[in-house]
């Protein structure tokens, strides 16, 4: 046990922090700034460049990933938390939010992870949009969305970062909904921003109680005095901010519109939906790790909201034939892993599976995507079948990461996710382990039947459909991120490895909670139950779809009857939601609707109206008879004199 | 003689050109009735001022005439555009200021 999980790492050094205005620090502003200026070139000048476009944004990406790879190297050089001035944002009586940059350990990583892939999925898309109505904008999109996405992940404080948050929030629904045509992808780039909606209002009121508890906003402020916190305030901090995270991250309750999300170009599904945007909650959790660990029972909320996503996606994903669905609902799985890792002290762990999974679940994505290409769009596993001649490339980096995500040694997603889990042990939530080593079995499982339907057994498609191996520039980018996914293993081979001690200064200190491993298994025991996890689920997909027999069609699968529909239908959550937000919701505001026109418009309106009646009364008056008004001047006259008497007396 | 006689027939006569006011149509006559009423008028101020012995009253009497005589004056005017323009001095008949 102590062979690789050495001592925890109590009183970790403390990041030094650091002014940076000279240097490669001091250029950092351009890696958002890069992408920004691709998106503005490309779309003003949409018509002039035509398929051009793609190299302006491709070399904006390319700029802000060499510069991100300088970051890190003078980051691995001299470690600090480098906080680069910008500029004033707000400034309000005593309350000051800048524009500055904040570039710490967790930072590069996120940088990297971003505009590497990020750069991947530009050059990809190349070849997947090719031919496309609106090429060009899908580049500008790509660009935006980059700009947003370092934005968010290079802010110095919560306000910068909810800017970032919101702009990713805008491009993942221009690009969701990018063929807009199709009503029902319009809708799911409206579901997507609008279940982000709810989150943000936690996320909100998250940021105002920060500030009236910490006076600032900025990250430093809020970090350096995370241990004032009383735990009630703590408690509602991390709550509030898990609400935020899980609409981004898609945990339950809020992760009902990634999968819908795979609407969008496949290209999308992997950049933003798979590696980075998704990731933005866990990324905000384990800044705000600090803030985290005063409060425990926070923290377990984490872990429990985390794996029971886990469980609810990979049972999803069994019983999905959509070949993006089912990474889709994966997605939602691998997420709530990152989640469980923050949830039980595992911080570093959860990042280094946020990095892993970016590795093979872009790769995965981008592979379903050049299937797709090859198979003119189709996207039910069920159609395809025997591509592994076809497509060597995308069959063999396919293959890759599928072995990754399902754990299977030496791959990336083993150790990541073998972490996560050894660590949930370590720290004394049995439960959890156990439930999280069901998921493994369940992903292994239903990522093997993805697979086995897509690339193995004889083919299943009619011969309308000619597949071929994708161009140059789609296979590349696979090239790149199958190696990625098993050269991401390096990052942190053993528990306590580079990845882990190169984040120690930024995350928050666990040692003062005081784990307990929940049993005596020691630590090679835990690994060896991941590995049989994942080759349990392996085994039994290869005895169903490889060894079965696949002219049964749908008659194989071997959950059947009630259950099959159950999952198939997603557990009803979608139509439970409807039910409760789009139908009783739409009651409610039908009826608030009625009160606002019929009462406060009313209000309003018989306002106006009863002055209008008054004058058409009383405008009678005004005969134009000069007697008349000699009358009642009289009249007048004799109750004033009348008045005056009474008074007098 | 009593203050009191000198008022009453001050109040007789306000009254007198009052009801002439309210119930006659002819635009002279109308006038005429005005006339009366700032006259029950003077009549009580001279007398007052008679009997406080203070000029006041007195003062205001030519006030009163003279406002009396401009509003004559308008009025005519007022009375004989009337009477060019409609053919009639009925006050009932021109009422282009009703609603």
């Amino acid at each position: 046990m102590t062979l690789l999980l050495a001592a925890e790492g109590h009183g970790e050094a403390v990041n030094e922090v650091v002014q940076a205005t000279t240097g490669l620090l001091g250029l950092s502003w351009l890696i958002p700034v890069v992408p920004l200026l691709g998106f503005v070139l490309v779309l003003a000048l949409t018509k002039t460049l035509r398929e051009r476009a793609a190299f302006v944004a491709i070399a904006a990406a390319a700029v802000s990933f060499l510069l991100s790879v300088g970051v890190a190297a003078q980051m691995l050089g001299d470690p600090a938390t480098y906080v680069r001035p910008i500029g004033t944002f707000i400034e309000v009586g005593g309350f000051e939010v800048a524009w500055d940059l904040y570039i710490d350990q967790l930072t590069t990583v996120m940088l990297l992870v971003v505009t590497g892939v990020g750069l991947l999925v530009h050059i990809y898309s190349l070849g997947y949009m090719h031919g496309d109505v609106r090429f060009a904008r899908f580049f500008a999109y790509l660009n935006l969305f980059l700009f947003s996405m370092l934005v968010l992940v290079l802010g110095a404080n919560l306000v910068t970062l909810f800017v970032g948050w919101e702009l990713v929030g805008l491009s993942s629904y221009l690009l969701i909904g990018f063929w807009f045509e199709k009503a029902e992808y319009a809708s799911a780039a409206k579901k997507a921003f609008i279940t982000n909606r709810v989150g943000d209002v936690s996320f909100m009121i998250g940021m105002f109680l920060a500030f009236s508890v910490f006076g600032t906003l900025d990250f430093l402020g809020i970090i350096e005095n995370a241990e004032t916190l009383a735990s009630g305030t703590a408690l509602a901090l991390v709550l509030l901010f898990l609400g935020g995270a899980a609409a981004k991250s898609a945990q339950i309750p809020l992760y009902v519109w990634l999968p819908d999300a795979m609407a969008g170009p496949t290209p999308v599904s992997a950049l933003i939906h798979a590696a980075t945007m998704v990731t933005a909650g866990v990324y905000l959790t384990v800044r705000l790790s600090p803030v985290l660990v005063q409060s425990v029972t926070g923290m377990e909320v984490i872990a429990w909201i985390g794996v029971a996503t886990v469980l609810l996606g990979a049972l999803i994903a069994l019983r999905q034939d959509d070949i993006k669905k089912i990474l889709a609902y994966s997605t939602v799985s691998q997420l709530g892993y990152m989640f469980v890792g923050v949830g039980v002290g595992a911080f570093r762990e959860g990042i280094f599976h946020l990095v892993t999974h970016a590795f093979f679940k872009g790769l995965l994505f981008l592979a379903a995507g050049s299937v797709m290409h090859a198979m003119a769009n189709r996207t039910d596993a069920w159609g395809m079948g025997g591509l592994r001649k076809v497509m060597p490339i995308t069959f063999w980096t396919s293959a890759i990461g599928w072995l990754a995500i399902s754990g299977v040694p030496p791959l990336s997603g083993f150790f990541s996710k073998d972490q996560i889990l050894t660590e949930a042990y370590m720290h004394g939530y049995f439960g959890i382990w156990l439930l999280g080593l069901l998921g493994a079995v369940l992903t292994a499982f239903y990522m093997s039947r993805w697979f086995f339907l897509i690339f193995l057994g004889k083919p299943r498609f009619g011969h309308d459909v000619h597949p071929h191996e994708s161009p140059a520039s789609m296979t590349a980018p696979l090239i790149v991120l199958a190696v990625l996914s098993v050269a991401g293993s390096l990052l942190n081979p053993v528990h306590h490895g580079p990845l882990y001690n190169f984040l120690a200064p930024v995350v928050g200190d666990v040692s003062a909670i005081g784990y307990e491993a929940a049993g005596p298994i020691p630590e090679l025991g835990l690994i060896g139950a991941a590995v049989v996890a994942g080759a349990i689920g392996i085994g039994l997909a290869f005895l169903v779809y490889v060894k079965g027999d696949l002219s049964r069609g749908r008659m194989l699968e071997p959950i059947r009857g009630t259950a099959a529909e159950v999952l198939e239908r997603k557990f009803y959550v979608d139509e439970v939601y409807s039910l409760v937000f789009v139908r009783i919701g739409g009651r409610i505001a039908d009826a608030m609707v009625w009160f606002d026109t019929r009462i406060v418009d009313g209000v309003v309106n018989g306002a106006g109206a009863g002055s209008l009646a008054l004058g058409r009364v009383t405008r009678r008056a005004q005969t134009g008879l000069v007697r008349g008004y000699a009358a009642s001047f009289l009249l007048g006259a004799l109750v004033l004199v009348g008045f005056l008497v009474f008074s007098v007396r | 003689m009593e203050i009191g006689y000198y008022f009453a027939l001050s109040a007789l006569l306000f009254c007198v050109g009052l009801v002439g006011v309210l119930i006659r149509r002819n635009a002279i006559v109308l006038f005429m009735c005005i006339e009366l009423m700032l006259n029950a008028i003077n009549l009580t101020l001279a007398a007052a001022a008679r009997m406080w012995g203070g000029p006041d009253g007195q003062v205001f009497v030519f006030f009163v005439i003279v406002v009396a005589a401009a509003e004559v004056v308008v009025g005519l005017a007022l009375i004989v555009n009337l009477f060019f323009r409609r053919g009639t001095v009925d006050v009932d008949v021109p009422q282009l200021l009703r609603y």
